[in-house]
């Protein structure tokens, strides 16, 4: 069902012709996204993405429409060859994949699981022994400052141009 | 009807990863590419945690992979929209065919 849902609106926002309703298909397909992760009782990722995706990426993308595209405007009518090829080479490429897929056997392992708590991310998160992901952290909080300096400098530098 | 495992999770993902593809190559619109990203970085964190969860429970090694993933998508969309909007402002149309000089 959940499967169905992130689908279907998956291909729908790929599809359809007007840009806004992409954008909503989109939030649906990560919504969908969010119950299988919830599904697989992994809740702090689905709350995460819930949060970062469904609540922050999405409504960036719909501001962003707002402020760059006239209103009830249709996107222009790809040309049909290019449709053909693009449809042909995701298609080859899904069947390889399964056929890949389908003739691997995955071995799990033995040992007893580890809950997947927010007490036990933290934990690991933040650990500096063997392990542990505090390098990465630290790593991905400095790309994300630099990230946000660096779009405030793009959004900055047209402003002498515009007099 | 079987109970859901690996197989079906890995299926939905590698579904949505090339319709993610397909929009990516027919779409010369930037924001319905940059959709198409969203979708493909989706499929890839469905991917981590299916993997975690049937296959390596003892340890979180997928979760925090999806979680920087996240951080990561999170700072090139803002990054990307940030392009777009400057673009627009010069260009008037964010459509990738009339975006063919670097500097402007």
């Amino acid at each position: 069902m959940l499967a169905l849902l992130t689908l279907v609106s998956g291909v729908m926002a790929v599809t359809t012709r007007q840009i806004f309703r992409a954008a909503i298909f989109l939030l649906f397909s990560l919504i969908g996204i969010a119950g299988l992760f919830f599904w697989m009782r992994y809740d702090f990722i689905a709350a995460v993405q819930v949060v970062v995706y469904v609540g922050g990426i999405t409504v960036l993308i719909i501001f962003s429409i707002f402020l760059t595209q006239q209103a009830g405007e249709l996107l222009p009518k790809q040309k049909p060859a290019r449709q053909l090829f693009a449809g042909l080479a995701a298609f080859s490429g899904f069947a390889l994949t399964m056929l890949q897929l389908l003739q691997h056997s995955f071995t799990a392992t033995r040992e007893s699981s580890v809950e997947p708590s927010v007490e036990n991310i933290g934990m690991s998160m933040l650990s500096v022994e063997t392990g542990g992901y505090a390098l990465p952290f630290e790593v991905v909080s400095i790309l994300l400052l630099a990230a946000m300096v660096g779009c405030i400098v793009i959004a900055l530098r047209s402003k002498p141009v515009t007099i | 009807m079987m109970e859901p495992g690996l197989y079906h999770i890995l299926f939905i993902s590698a579904a949505l990863f090339f319709i993610g593809m397909y929009g990516f190559f027919t779409r010369r619109n930037l924001i319905t590419m940059l959709m198409s990203i969203e979708l493909i970085l989706n499929s890839v964190n469905l991917n981590f945690i299916a993997f975690n969860k049937y296959l390596w429970p003892h340890k979180l090694d997928g979760v925090f992979f999806s979680i920087f993933v996240i951080a990561i998508a999170a700072a090139e969309a803002a990054v990307a929209i940030a392009i777009i909007i400057n673009l627009y402002r010069s260009h008037q149309s964010i459509d990738v065919e009339t975006a063919e000089e670097l500097k402007y």
